[in-house]
């Protein structure tokens, strides 16, 4: 796998830590063993647990917050940060409802043009990743740092989504069978295999985006940007195209995810995905990235996508007051990052060591100052 | 060592060693530093005196040594813990807060204050008063970001005047100081000298050590390989001193055949913000099967020549030619797809990406040439990553290991080893061998020859003398911005590069016959 720092996934660079200490490795798959340990305390503690349909509900959450999240991925591994995913998310559904409702109005012609469902798709999507260009321009090209640029497009973006319909709701989005454009319900509700279809598409997008992220010259790139700019920079790697382009991806898997919600929810508000940018992130970090970039994985990202979904689901299970849970989700999300720090610490002892091991004997055995 | 004279010794360091992941930048260093005098360190790029100094001031912690301070053993683990015991320090980078004014600038961290409050009032009127001393007009309140180079430089000199020092560290305190700048800093330093303030002098301006120093100490590859009093010193002792003996074993110049021209560089120039030109009207020739040197004391402009044919500054102007094709508006993707390649000066900064694997970093640049059907091919790059391995002796167990595990030889050479695979017709290499111990120098240079009998062109930039000499078909020295002198193979020697990288050359005698052209 890319990047020889993953916190997860990563066979090689495991072996290699169990050789040199066991604490590492366990501090490397802390998410996993999170997870587990989590998943015992639930099967325990909860009997509506691990039955089908509650797994079924958890991982579908999981995979909206695992495709937001894998969008942020991307954003955060060249060191920037997407906060208007949670806003493309409302916008998208606004977007998506508003082409099945009302059609494209053409005021010109006094005509309103109805697509069918695919075509509704697609430009949905697209209007999501053009909020990500107008990010990355921001960004790149006007030099505002990542931070403010985004935080700026989650209020227009969601100024956006409120204009469409004045802050009202495109309702009952099932479509008119006169003018073609109906089974958008299916996104949400369908299943393949006995599976919804948004679990499919998380496993489509984790396929794709892993294989985007290890084998191409992109997904190489983005590590690159974020692990030393300046030196990508003069090893020719374009890097503000490659800022740009994480910013459309997390437009896109925000744009997605805003289709998938209206689709379960067969109805548009201009208000959903508030605050949704924020599990995205906690999401990422999770799953062991650096806010500073260049560190992180896919797969670390779904496992932290599970880590708080199943968190969330179990406590509501067993039955923890709301105010317990929100505080239990704020521990865990900073005890993921101070575990961390122990990682990366242990990991420099260990090369020190390594390093002091290979100085030659006639300077050594002296008192330190 | 002991005292040569009956001058005291306010501060010893004894046996000092510093050990880095990969490298041991001191081995069992001596330093006395002299009450009241100019205790000038001498050594080439990476021979320890920046550590030794970071050493004294609390930035870093020795591995194993001791330092005494009049007699008395102490310890020193913090900065703060340096000022306690009078030390200050003037680094080499300007450490100021370009957008604080100049007296918050001297004051941060020990501020004037009365109930908790900061007396700006009183600190103005000290500023002025050190302002006065150092012959400078410049108002307290002026914002420092507003101020050139040189003045700035001024004010880090007043900062650590307004602590009460009994030693203070000059790093290249000169580097960026006008003529006029440096009389008076000199004039300031004779009167630190009467008031019994040790001062520990690190310059690469030979005439300006012999000018000032009292007391000599010379490094060398973490080594301490002299230290003389003023009476003993003339400037061949330094220079003997500083190159050794060995210098000439180490480098061997191997002949090469010197083909045709491969890069034409007339006229480029960079401006200096705030007016002059820190590359000015640079104009020469690049063949293929050449290796020419450039040397250049620090600021000459050699790292900004290179950076601006690279096209990493965009201001340049001026007509690069590289196979005959015009680089004229061409981003560095499309430079280095031409053939033209940088190693840079800060392997940390520009050269490597700490958080990938060795391998990753060899690749970085030539990601293209591994494709299949769109994709990475491991196996493609896994041949490419062994052979530079292979042909440039990277000491490696695993190339998934991370960069940052190798030593600074090695993480040098996967540097190189990037630059190679993007099959580059000109290699341009800034200081390649700062910081890597005199093995791994030695097999840099090796690479260096191999690579001009191959045929490609070879531009390098280098502080140490014996590099140049050694190794160059052709020097070119830089100073200010200005190439002052080329010398031809025959022509080169330590003194005519010496002379001509401060300025005191006649261009016009030694203009070589394609420069006249």
């Amino acid at each position: 796998m890319s990047g020889a720092s993953l916190a997860i996934g990563d066979t090689k660079a495991i072996k290699q830590a169990v050789r040199s200490d066991p604490r590492l490795l366990l501090l490397r798959l802390r998410t996993l063993i999170a997870l587990i340990i989590l998943v015992i305390i639930f099967t325990f503690t909860a009997r509506a647990f691990l039955t089908s349909g509650n797994i079924i509900i958890l991982v579908k959450q999981v995979a909206l917050n695992a495709i937001l999240g894998m969008g942020m991925t991307f954003v955060i591994l060249t060191g920037g940060i997407d906060l208007s995913v949670g806003s493309i998310v409302g916008l998208a559904g606004m977007i998506a409802g508003g082409l099945i409702t009302e059609g494209l109005l053409l005021p010109v012609f006094g005509i309103s043009i109805f697509f069918n469902i695919p075509i509704v798709i697609a430009i949905t999507l697209v209007v999501g990743m053009l909020v990500g260009l107008i990010n990355g321009l921001i960004i790149t090209r006007l030099n505002v740092t990542p931070f403010i640029a985004t935080l700026g497009m989650l209020y227009m973006a969601r100024s956006a989504a409120l204009l469409r319909s004045n802050g009202a709701t495109f309702p009952n989005l099932v479509g008119n069978e006169m003018l073609g454009n109906t089974g958008f319900p299916l996104l949400g509700a369908g299943t393949l295999l006995g599976l919804p279809w948004a679990i499919w598409l998380m496993v489509g997008f984790v396929i794709v985006t892993t294989f985007i992220a290890t084998r191409t010259p992109f997904g190489r790139q983005v590590y690159a940007v974020g692990g030393n700019e300046r030196a990508a920079e003069l090893s020719g790697v374009p890097v503000q195209r490659i800022k740009i382009l994480v910013y459309m991806i997390s437009g896109l898997c925000a744009a997605v995810v805003g289709l998938i919600i209206t689709s379960q929810l067969v109805s548009a508000h201009p208000a959903t995905g508030t605050n949704y940018e924020l599990n995205a992130i906690a999401v990422v970090v999770l799953g062991g990235a650096s806010l500073s970039g260049g560190r992180g994985s896919i797969f670390g990202t779904i496992i932290g996508a599970f880590v708080i979904v199943v968190l969330n689901n179990g406590m509501v299970l067993i039955g923890l007051s709301e105010f317990v849970q929100t505080g239990i989700t704020g521990f865990v999300i900073v005890a993921a990052v101070v575990l961390d720090q122990f990682q990366q610490r242990l990991q420099r002892q260990i090369t020190l060591q390594q390093a002091a091991a290979q100085v030659p004997e006639n300077i050594k055995g002296k008192e330190p100052l | 060592m002991n005292t040569l004279t009956n001058d005291e010794i306010l501060l010893q360091a004894k046996q000092i060693t510093k050990v880095y992941p990969g490298t041991i930048a001191l081995k069992g260093v001596d330093f006395n530093i002299y009450r009241g005098k100019v205790n000038v360190l001498i050594g080439e790029n990476g021979a320890g005196k920046s550590t030794l100094m970071k050493i004294l001031a609390g930035v870093e912690r020795a591995s194993s040594g001791q330092l005494l301070m009049n007699g008395q053993e102490i310890s020193i683990n913090s900065p703060r813990d340096a000022s306690h015991h009078g030390i200050g320090i003037i680094y080499q980078e300007l450490n100021l807060y370009p957008n604080l004014s100049v007296a918050e600038n001297i004051f941060m961290s020990h501020q004037m204050t009365r109930f908790g409050m900061v007396q700006d009032k009183e600190q103005q009127a000290r500023t002025r008063d050190l302002m006065g001393q150092l012959e400078q007009d410049i108002e307290p309140t002026t914002i420092v970001s507003d101020l050139r180079i040189g003045q700035q430089q001024i004010i880090e000199i007043a900062k650590a005047l307004a602590q009460n020092v009994r030693i203070l560290i000059m790093d290249e305190p000169t580097s960026a100081l006008s003529n006029t700048e440096v009389e008076v800093l000199f004039r300031i330093i004779a009167e630190l000298k009467t008031q019994d303030v040790a001062i520990v002098y690190i310059s690469h301006k030979l005439d300006e050590l012999l000018h000032i120093g009292d007391y000599f100490t010379v490094l060398r590859d973490g080594q301490l390989v002299a230290e003389a009093p003023e009476s003993d010193v003339n400037l061949s002792w330094i220079v003997h001193s500083m190159v050794g003996r060995d210098a000439d074993s180490l480098f061997k110049h191997s002949d090469h055949a010197i083909k045709q021209e491969v890069l034409r560089v007339d006229d480029l120039t960079l401006p200096r913000v705030g007016g002059g030109f820190v590359v000015d009207h640079v104009s020469f020739r690049l063949h293929a099967g050449e290796v020419v040197g450039i040397y250049g004391l620090m600021g000459a402009g050699r790292t900004e020549l290179l950076e601006s044919l690279m096209g990493l500054n965009s201001d340049a102007q001026g007509e690069i030619l590289l196979n005959g094709k015009s680089l004229h508006g061409l981003d560095i993707k499309s430079r280095i797809k031409l053939g033209l390649s940088l190693v840079p000066e800060d392997r940390q900064l520009r050269g490597l990406v700490q958080k990938l694997s060795v391998g990753h970093n060899i690749t970085l640049a030539s990601l293209s040439h591994y494709l299949r059907f769109m994709v990475l091919s491991a196996h493609k790059e896994r041949e490419s990553i062994n052979r530079e391995v292979r042909d440039l002796h990277i000491k490696v167990a695993n190339c998934d290991n991370l960069i940052t595990s190798l030593s600074g030889g090695n993480q040098q050479k996967v540097v190189v080893g990037k630059s190679l695979l993007t099959n580059p017709k000109v290699l341009m290499l800034d200081e390649p061998t700062r910081g890597i111990d005199v093995a791994a120098k030695g097999e840099i240079f090796e690479i260096i020859n191999q690579l001009a009998l191959q045929g490609l062109g070879v531009l390098f930039v280098s502080s140490e003398l014996k590099e140049i000499v050694a190794m160059a078909d052709r020097v070119l020295v830089m100073w200010k911005g200005r190439i002052m002198a080329e010398l031809q193979k025959h022509e080169i020697s330590q003194e005519k590069i010496v002379a001509a990288s401060v300025g005191a050359f006649s261009k016009k005698v030694h203009l070589t016959q394609e420069a006249k052209q």
